[in-house]
C-alpha cells in the first residue's frame, strides 16, 4: 500500500507536490476513487487525495455559477442544484457500476479531469464546455489559476480546456468554477420499436437538426432493449413547447410508418439514467467495454462490421457519435482489431476492463507522431518530471 | 505601443526570406511594395500602424508549412492575419517579421448536414459560413458584429463571441477541429466530426489563444438548425439597478434568452437622436430581450418574461408582433456605437466582462472616473452573459484628453477585475490589454501560459508583443480608437 496524503488545503496540496518534485516521487491524484480503473494502470510512489478540499465555496443561481472544491461530491452539488431547479446540462455519467467501484462517488474533480459527459454531450456540450475557471497545482508544486467565475471570457489561454480531461497527468485541481443552467421543466421520450441502426441514426440526425430540439438520441438492438430493436429520443424543456415539439417530431420527422409510444417524465428520466450510466453492461463479469466516437452517420456500417468480427454487444448514445461495446472474452479482440475497424476520425477509448487488459492495450487512441510529440511538450510544461499520474492517459 | 526592439539578424536576412518565400508562394502571393504594404499596417485597433517586412499570402497549407519552415531557420517572426479586423491589436504586424495572410484559403470546402458540421477554410468570414447552409436551415451561431468581415480563422484565433452567447456559447463551444500548422511545419489533425478526440484537449486550448501557438489551415464547426421564430422585449427602467434585477429575476427564472442587452441612458438617447428607434428617453436603462426557438415556445416565454419585468419597475414594456418590429428593437442597439461616434469626435470601446450582480456598483463606479476624468461615458452591455462596452467619449485634439481616456479605460477594466471579472470578454488581450494582465494574473499563473506557449513556440515568433506583458511594461497602452467617425472599417457595425 502506498503512502497516502489526504490534503486539506491547496498550500498542503502544494506543498506535497513541490516536495515530490524536489524527490523526483512519482504521484497517483484520487478524488473519491470512483473512477480510479479508468485509464491505464499506474504504480506511482505516493497517492495524493483531494477529498479533503470539499465544499461549495460559491453557488448563484442567477448568475449561473458555482464554484467547489476539487473534493467536493458531485452528489452535494447536484442537490444543491436541484433545489434551485438548476443542473450541470453535460450531465455526468456515473461509471461506478459499469468500473465495479461504488455508484454516487464521484467528485467533481474528477468529473472534470475524465470529461466524461452524458447523453446531452451532442446539444449541450461536453465537461469542457461547462468549465469556467479552475485552481491548480501543477507538476512543480505551484498553485496557479485560469479562468474565471464570468462564461464570456478570453483573457489569456483557456488552460480549463486543456485541463479538463487531462486524467490528472498536468496538474492537481483544487477548486472548480463552473457553469449551471436551469434544469428543463418537464422532459418525456418517444421511443421508436423494430428501427434498425441505419434507420435510427438517419431519424435521429434529422430530428437533431431541427426545431424538434431533442436533447437525447440513443437506440438498443432488440438483445439490450427488451421486445426489439429500439430508438429513444429525448425532448426536454418547457411544458407546451415540449408538447409542440413531440408532434413536430412524429408527424415530421418520424412520419406515420414506424411505430412510435411516448414515455413520459420520472420514467424517462430513469430511462436516460440508464443509457447514461451504460447500465445493460453493468455486472458482465470479465467484460471489456469500448466507447467509440464517430461521425454519426458512420455508426452504422461501423456497428455492422463489430457484428461481423466480434462477439461484442453494442449500443448507440449522442444520435450515433457514440457507441458502447461490450466485449465477453478479453483477449479475444485486442485493441489494434477495434481499432482497424473504425472510419476515418474515429477513436476508441477501452473504459472499463481488467487491470491486465488495461495494462497490456492502449487504453486511449494512440496519436499521430508529430502530435503526441507535441502533447509531451504540453505535459512537460506542466509537469516536468512527469510525476502526476505518470502513464494514465498512454 | 512599445513592441519588442527588432532583431537586427532577422532585419538582415530581408533579400533570403524574400527569395525564399518566392520560391514557396509563386505569382503576387509575395508582397514587399511599401504602397501594398500598408493596407496591412494594422487592423481594427487604427491607433498603431507599423509596416511588416513582408506580406506573404499562401493558398495551401504545404505552403504555410514551407514559410513556417522558413521563417524558422531565419528567425523570422510570424503575425497570421484573417480579416484584419481584430480590436485588440492582435494581427498589428511587427518590423522584424512578415504578415502571414489567410485571404486565399476561402473555400467552403464540406457541409456535412446529417452530422450537422462544416470544414471550412479559415479565410472564410464568419457570415460566409451561415450564407453556405442557410439554404438548407442551418447557421453557424456565434455572430461577432464584425461577422461580414471577420474570418472564421481570426475567430478561431480570438475566440470570438457574439450577443447570443449566453444560449449559444463562444466560438469555443462552436468548433469541432482545426488543423494546425506548428513553427516546424508540422500539420496536425487537432479534433474533428468525432467528438471528445484522445489526448488533452488542444482544441480548446488553440482558440483564443490570439496566434501564438500556431497557425489554423483549417476550421469544423458545428452547424445548428436556424430557429424557427425570434421575437423580442424592449422594456425602459427608472434605474440601472432595477434593469439588472430584471436580468437576473429572468434566468433566476429558468428562461434563457437569446440576446439580452442592456443600454444605459446616454447610449439611449444617442442612438434615439441618431435614428429614432423608438427607445423611451425617460428611462434610465433599457432592456431588449430575445428569446428564440420554435413558435410554442417563444411565445410561452414572452409571457412569463412580461410578467417578471412587470414585477420589477418596468416603465415601458414593448413585444414584437413582427420581423421587422423585432429588427427595429434592434437597430438603435445596434447603431449604437456610430451614435456615440456622431456625438462625440472620437470614442474609446471597453470589453471587460463583469459578475452581473455588480452591475450596479460597477456603472456608478464608471460614473464616478467618468467625473474624476472628466470625460463623458455611454455603456451597452450585453447583459445576457456581463460582458461590458463602455464608450468613453474623447477628443484626441485636446491636448491630455487621449491619456485620459486611456487611464480611464485601464481604471475600468481594473474594476471589472477587482469585482469578479475579466480584462476582455471577446475582443481579445492582443496588445491593447497586454500590460494589465498582471491585474488578473499573477506571475505563477502568466508563467504557466508561458510555458505552454514555449511548448508549442519555443523561439517565440508566433505574434511576439501580443498577449503577454513585456518584461519592462510601458505605460502607454493602445486601445480601440475612433476618431471622426471614420474607423478602419466604416461598413461594419460594431456592436
Amino acid at each position: 500500500m502506498v503512502e497516502t496524503i489526504r490534503v486539506t488545503s491547496e498550500a498542503m496540496a502544494a506543498e506535497t507536490i513541490a516536495s515530490a518534485y524536489a524527490q523526483g516521487r512519482s504521484v497517483e491524484i484520487a478524488g473519491r476513487g470512483s473512477k480510479w480503473p479508468f485509464g491505464r494502470p499506474i504504480h506511482t510512489d505516493m497517492r495524493l487525495e483531494t477529498t479533503g478540499l470539499a465544499g461549495i465555496t460559491l453557488y448563484e443561481p442567477a448568475e449561473l455559477v458555482m464554484r467547489a472544491g476539487a473534493g467536493t461530491p458531485l452528489e452535494e452539488i447536484e442537490a444543491a442544484l436541484a433545489a434551485n431547479g438548476q443542473m450541470l446540462a453535460f450531465e455526468p455519467r456515473d461509471l461506478g457500476g459499469l468500473l465495479g467501484t461504488t455508484e454516487g462517488t464521484q467528485s467533481i474533480g474528477g468529473v472534470v479531469a475524465t470529461n466524461l459527459a452524458g447523453p446531452r454531450r451532442c446539444v449541450a456540450g461536453a465537461v469542457r464546455d461547462h468549465v469556467l475557471g479552475l485552481r491548480a497545482v501543477n507538476g512543480r508544486g505551484e498553485v496557479f489559476k485560469t479562468g474565471g467565475r464570468v462564461v464570456k471570457n478570453v483573457t489569456g489561454y483557456d488552460l480549463c480546456k486543456l485541463l479538463t480531461g487531462s486524467f490528472g497527468t498536468l496538474a492537481v485541481f483544487t477548486e472548480v468554477t463552473f457553469k449551471v443552467l436551469p434544469a428543463p421543466e418537464t422532459e418525456e421520450t418517444v421511443v421508436l420499436h423494430g428501427v434498425d441502426a441505419e434507420t435510427a441514426v438517419r431519424l435521429m440526425g434529422r430530428a437533431l437538426g431541427s426545431a424538434a430540439d431533442i436533447s437525447g438520441a440513443a437506440w438498443m438492438p432488440a438483445a439490450l432493449a427488451e421486445g426489439g430493436d429500439r430508438a429513444f429520443l429525448r425532448l426536454e424543456g418547457f411544458g407546451p413547447s415540449v408538447k409542440a415539439r413531440r408532434r413536430y417530431l412524429m408527424e415530421t420527422i418520424v412520419g406515420g410508418t414506424v411505430e412510435a409510444t411516448v414515455v413520459e417524465a420520472e420514467e424517462s428520466h430513469s430511462l436516460w439514467r440508464n443509457i447514461r450510466d451504460v447500465r445493460v453492461f453493468h455486472g458482465r463479469w470479465g467484460q471489456v467495454v469500448w466507447k467509440l466516437a464517430v461521425r454519426p452517420s458512420d455508426a452504422p456500417a461501423l456497428l455492422q462490421r463489430l457484428g461481423e468480427q466480434t462477439d461484442g454487444e453494442a449500443f448507440i448514445d449522442g444520435g450515433g457519435a457514440f457507441l458502447w461495446l461490450s466485449l465477453p472474452c478479453p483477449g479475444d479482440a485486442p485493441a489494434g482489431l477495434i481499432r482497424g475497424l473504425l472510419p476515418d476520425g474515429g477513436h476508441a477509448t477501452l473504459v472499463a476492463g481488467p487491470e491486465a487488459e488495461r495494462a497490456a492495450q492502449a487504453v486511449f487512441q494512440p496519436l499521430p507522431a508529430p502530435l503526441a510529440a507535441l502533447e509531451a511538450r504540453v505535459k512537460a510544461s506542466f509537469d516536468p518530471k512527469s510525476i502526476l499520474n505518470p502513464g494514465r492517459m498512454a | 505601443m512599445r513592441m519588442p526592439t527588432p532583431d537586427p539578424l532577422a532585419l538582415g536576412q530581408y533579400r533570403q526570406l524574400i527569395e525564399g518565400l518566392r520560391a514557396i508562394v509563386p505569382g503576387e502571393g509575395v508582397i514587399v511594395d511599401e504602397r501594398e504594404l500598408a493596407a496591412y499596417e494594422s487592423d481594427g485597433l487604427t491607433a498603431y500602424r507599423q509596416l511588416p517586412m513582408v506580406v506573404v499570402l499562401p493558398e495551401t497549407t504545404e505552403q504555410v508549412a514551407a514559410i513556417l519552415r522558413l521563417c524558422r531557420d531565419l528567425s523570422v517572426k510570424v503575425v497570421p492575419r484573417g480579416g484584419g479586423t481584430s480590436l485588440s491589436g492582435g494581427a498589428l504586424p511587427v518590423a522584424d517579421g512578415i504578415v502571414l495572410g489567410m485571404s486565399r484559403f476561402n473555400q467552403v470546402l464540406e457541409v456535412d448536414y446529417l452530422n450537422r458540421t462544416a470544414r471550412v477554410q479559415p479565410g472564410v468570414t464568419n457570415l460566409g459560413i451561415t450564407r453556405a447552409v442557410e439554404a438548407h436551415g442551418f447557421y453557424y451561431a456565434p455572430d461577432p458584429s464584425s461577422q461580414i468581415a471577420c474570418t472564421i480563422g481570426g475567430n478561431v484565433a480570438e475566440n470570438s463571441g457574439g450577443v447570443h452567447c449566453l444560449k449559444y456559447g463562444m466560438t469555443t463551444n462552436n468548433v469541432l477541429g482545426v488543423v494546425l500548422v506548428t513553427i516546424d511545419g508540422d500539420v496536425v489533425h487537432l479534433g474533428g466530426s468525432a467528438l471528445d478526440s484522445p489526448g488533452y484537449d488542444l482544441v480548446g486550448l488553440v482558440v483564443g489563444s490570439e496566434g501564438l501557438l500556431g497557425v489554423v489551415t483549417e476550421v469544423t464547426v458545428r452547424i445548428l438548425p436556424k430557429p424557427e421564430t425570434a421575437r423580442a422585449v424592449l422594456v425602459g427602467f427608472p434605474t440601472n439597478a432595477a434593469a439588472a434585477d430584471a436580468v437576473a429575476a429572468i434566468i433566476g427564472s429558468g428562461i434563457i434568452p437569446a440576446g439580452m442587452e442592456m443600454m444605459d441612458r446616454p447610449a439611449i438617447h444617442a442612438a434615439e437622436d441618431f435614428i429614432g428607434a423608438g427607445y423611451p428617453r425617460d428611462a434610465e436603462a433599457l432592456l431588449i430581450i430575445e428569446l428564440d426557438g420554435p413558435e410554442v415556445e417563444v411565445n410561452h416565454l414572452i409571457e412569463r418574461v412580461v410578467a417578471v419585468v412587470e414585477q420589477r419597475q418596468a416603465g415601458s414594456i414593448k413585444v414584437s408582433t413582427s420581423e421587422e418590429q423585432r429588427l427595429a428593437f434592434w437597430a438603435g442597439r445596434k447603431a449604437a456605437f456610430p451614435a456615440v461616434g456622431r456625438i462625440s469626435p472620437d470614442y474609446y470601446c471597453m470589453d471587460g466582462t463583469i459578475p452581473r450582480a455588480r452591475l450596479p456598483e460597477v456603472l456608478d463606479g464608471i460614473a464616478a472616473f467618468s467625473r474624476k476624468y472628466d470625460l463623458k461615458v455611454a455603456n451597452v452591455f450585453h447583459a445576457g452573459d456581463g460582458n461590458l462596452h463602455p464608450l468613453i467619449l474623447y477628443d484626441a485634439n485636446q491636448p491630455g484628453q487621449l491619456e485620459a481616456a486611456e487611464a480611464f479605460g485601464a481604471d475600468i477594466l481594473r474594476m471589472c477585475v477587482k469585482v469578479g471579472g475579466v480584462l476582455t470578454g471577446e475582443h481579445g488581450v492582443g496588445v491593447e490589454k497586454r500590460d494589465l494582465m498582471n491585474d488578473q494574473f499573477d506571475e505563477v499563473d502568466l508563467d504557466q501560459q508561458r510555458r505552454v506557449k514555449d511548448a508549442f513556440d519555443p523561439s517565440g515568433l508566433f505574434n511576439p508583443g501580443k498577449m503577454f506583458p513585456l518584461l519592462s511594461a510601458c505605460a502607454e497602452q493602445g486601445r480601440m480608437h475612433v476618431s471622426g467617425g471614420a474607423t478602419r472599417f466604416p461598413n461594419i457595425p460594431r456592436f
